[in-house]
């Protein structure tokens, strides 16, 4: 995997990218990995990948619940949406259901305000929302039908 | 035979309500109908037309009939009914709120009449992955004419007289940034487009890149020949996927064409450009800490007492604009720095795009020249407020920005009307809130926002703003006292002061523009325990 980049200290934020996207976090073997392809303190990617939101250490869920908490979603409730996720599935923002089903983040704008409060399951979209139509999307996945 | 286009809008708003879906159904039934009818149909997926409220939004050509809010299962009534018999479907048109009826063309309505588009003209008239398109349309048109007639000294002459400003929030001039860098015998030197868009809010950035890629690396290509320079990256968000998708074939088509790449267009004059895939950290769209993320650093921002004109990406001379900047560039060239110079105000240029979101009636995507007022925008084009509720504040700017009350809405918007009032352009998100919304709730966002990105650097922005935070968030929940509007004020003032970098410069502009014209909805937090919009939960605190 690492090859596909040329051995540069600028391509260290696309390898680790790609790190997520493959494994859905990044496992130390690999963080190690890749400091000692790169030649790059491990303490530095380290402080990478806890900077940038896109990366994660821990084990993310099969499915990633993104809630827009942009001002305009803000402003049209996004927080009950949340409360909604919360309740069904029991997790808040930035943890993973215990079945590895599901990860609840928070994102600061996706940039589709006019279709506030918007949600994204893995790739695709929903907009303007309401608690109930979360629920129902929810099911979709699979998430706590019996509740 | 005749030959009519459809085109369905394919932009995330659309894409979210299902256009997708319309694009498809349209085509197989096209495809059904017209083996051997006299109307050639040529199905055409968009970017973002800006008018999201009403999508998805299928418009016809040349018949110029605009639909709204389609489904797949209008496709077939919209081909055997328009397409093939010129009959318009009365239910599907838009209803224009101030003229009390229903319009054919979208340009009809006063959503689109009182815009003018320089930056987002080709969008929703072109498909963004096909080059053709842009082609078409005049597209590399300005770069042929800068490859043939002008010295790199006339590019940037021209620049500097059209008086165009930097639209990502900052209004440095345009011109005055190629000329320093160019001044500057040091090489190679880099070209940046920040597409790394992060204000809440504000989605300009990311309707140009998926919806007309193709001017974007114009308008770079054209500030690289001005400051002989042969490499060029575009950051973008890691959120917007299909702004990478879009950019990507753009770049690999403008290549085959010759546009980009070795030799452009037979000229010896070589610049490729690269996209980086932002991480997800708000603080890179600031220049210097979006320079350290291209290196493959964390994204801090460094002090700018040497401009990165000067030392930028790897310690060499870097033009950094924002998207919106890059799109005008090639406009400029084509048209003449005198045509741009006659639009806007003294001091600000040109049209500015604006996002138009919150409790309004048409949200959506608008471009209009400077100088316009913020009535005219909330109201006239903006429809009004939602449910005929009572308008309250403004906020533009973003997280740096601030909340504008109605008795300045008459402020035209331009770079420096804005300052005055305490807020700023900032990339162009327009928020409007309404009686519903809390001011102390909206200022208490901002800082939970802006606490969680800031990048830790400074002690001031890092500290100051997480007790700034806890103050807002007593008041909210009732348990402040007015002697914490006091320590809150002093503490804006020392964050303001001693960051480093515009994220902790500007972080209490949402604090100070709210206490200043909203105190009353402070004092009724503190004093009678109440919040007046019915948005904080005070009352769970008390019981």
């Amino acid at each position: 995997m690492f090859e596909k980049y040329p051995k540069e200290q600028r391509y260290t934020l696309s390898i680790l990218q790609d790190l997520q996207k493959e494994y859905n976090y990044i496992p130390k073997e690999k963080l190690i990995e890749l400091s000692e392809h790169l030649g790059i303190p491990l303490s530095k990617l380290y402080s990478m990948a806890t900077f940038y939101k896109a990366l994660s250490l821990t084990p993310k869920g099969k499915n990633i619940i993104k809630v827009c908490d942009g001002t305009a979603c803000h402003i049209r409730s996004s927080r009950s949406l949340l409360d909604e996720i919360q309740n069904t599935l029991g997790i808040k923002p930035g943890e993973t259901t215990k079945d590895g089903k599901f990860s609840l983040e928070t994102v600061n704008c996706l940039g589709s305000c006019a279709i506030a409060p918007v949600m994204v399951i893995n790739d695709k979209y929903y907009g303007k929302l309401t608690s109930s139509m979360v629920r129902e999307i929810l099911k979709e996945y699979g998430g706590a039908d019996d509740e | 035979m005749m030959s009519k286009t459809v085109y369905v809008c394919c932009g995330t708003g659309c894409l979210a309500n299902n256009s997708m879906e319309v694009y498809k159904e349209l085509k197989r039934l096209i495809e059904k109908y017209e083996v051997d009818a006299e109307v050639k149909t040529t199905v055409k997926a968009t970017g973002c037309n800006g008018l999201c409220e009403k999508g998805p939004l299928v418009k016809i050509q040349p018949d110029d009939i605009c639909y709204r809010k389609v489904k797949a299962k209008d496709a077939e009534e919209i081909v055997t009914k328009t397409l093939l018999n010129g009959e318009i479907i009365d239910r599907l048109l838009i209803f224009d709120i101030t003229k009390g009826k229903k319009v054919t063309s979208h340009r009809d309505t006063d959503f689109y009449k009182s815009q003018k588009k320089i930056a987002l003209r080709n969008i929703g008239e072109i498909d963004p992955a096909n080059i053709d398109d842009y082609i078409e349309r005049g597209g590399y048109e300005a770069l042929r004419k800068m490859l043939s007639q002008m010295a790199p000294e006339e590019v940037i002459s021209e620049i500097e007289k059209s008086g165009l400003r930097g639209r990502g929030g900052g209004g440095f001039p345009t011109g005055r940034k190629w000329r320093q860098c160019d001044s500057i015998d040091s090489y190679p030197k880099y070209i940046i487009c920040n597409g790394d868009e992060g204000d809440p809010g504000a989605f300009m950035d990311r309707s140009i890149m998926e919806g007309d890629p193709n001017t974007v690396i114009e308008g770079m290509t054209i500030c690289a020949y001005s400051i002989k320079s042969n490499n060029g990256f575009i950051y973008i968000r890691d959120e917007y996927s299909l702004a990478l998708k879009n950019m990507d074939a753009a770049i690999r088509q403008a290549k085959e064409r010759g546009f980009l790449g070795k030799n452009i267009m037979g000229s010896g004059f070589d610049f490729d450009i690269q996209i980086v895939r932002g991480g997800g950290a708000f603080v890179c769209g600031e220049s210097t800490a979006l320079m350290q993320s291209i290196e493959g650093n964390v994204g801090e921002p460094r002090a700018k007492y040497i401009h990165s004109v000067e030392k930028g990406l790897w310690g060499q001379p870097t033009v950094l604009n924002n998207v919106e900047t890059w799109a005008n560039v090639p406009e400029i060239i084509f048209k003449g720095s005198e045509w741009f110079n006659s639009i806007g105000t003294d001091t600000s240029k040109g049209t500015k795009v604006f996002s138009l979101v919150g409790k309004v009636k048409n949200t959506g995507l608008v471009e209009i020249p400077m100088g316009t007022t913020l009535r005219e925008l909330v109201f006239k084009i903006g429809g009004g407020i939602i449910g005929n509720k009572k308008f309250k504040a403004v906020q533009s700017g973003g997280p740096s920005g601030g909340c504008i009350p109605e008795s300045l809405l008459d402020l035209p918007v331009d770079f420096d009307t804005l300052k005055k009032a305490g807020s700023m352009m900032g990339s162009g998100g327009i928020i409007v809130m309404d009686e519903r919304t809390c001011m102390v709730d909206v200022a208490r966002y901002y800082l939970d926002f802006l606490s969680e990105e800031s990048c830790g650097k400074c002690v001031a922005c890092r500290e100051g703003i997480k007790r700034m935070l806890e103050i807002l968030t007593d008041i909210c929940s009732g348990k402040g006292t007015v002697e914490d509007l006091v320590l809150l004020e002093d503490l804006c003032h020392t964050v303001g002061e001693a960051s480093l970098c515009g994220l902790g410069k500007t972080a209490p502009n949402p604090v100070l523009t709210t206490l200043k014209y909203f105190r009353d909805e402070y004092l009724a937090h503190i004093n009678e325990k109440r919040c007046p919009a019915g948005v904080c939960p005070i009352k769970e605190v008390r019981a």
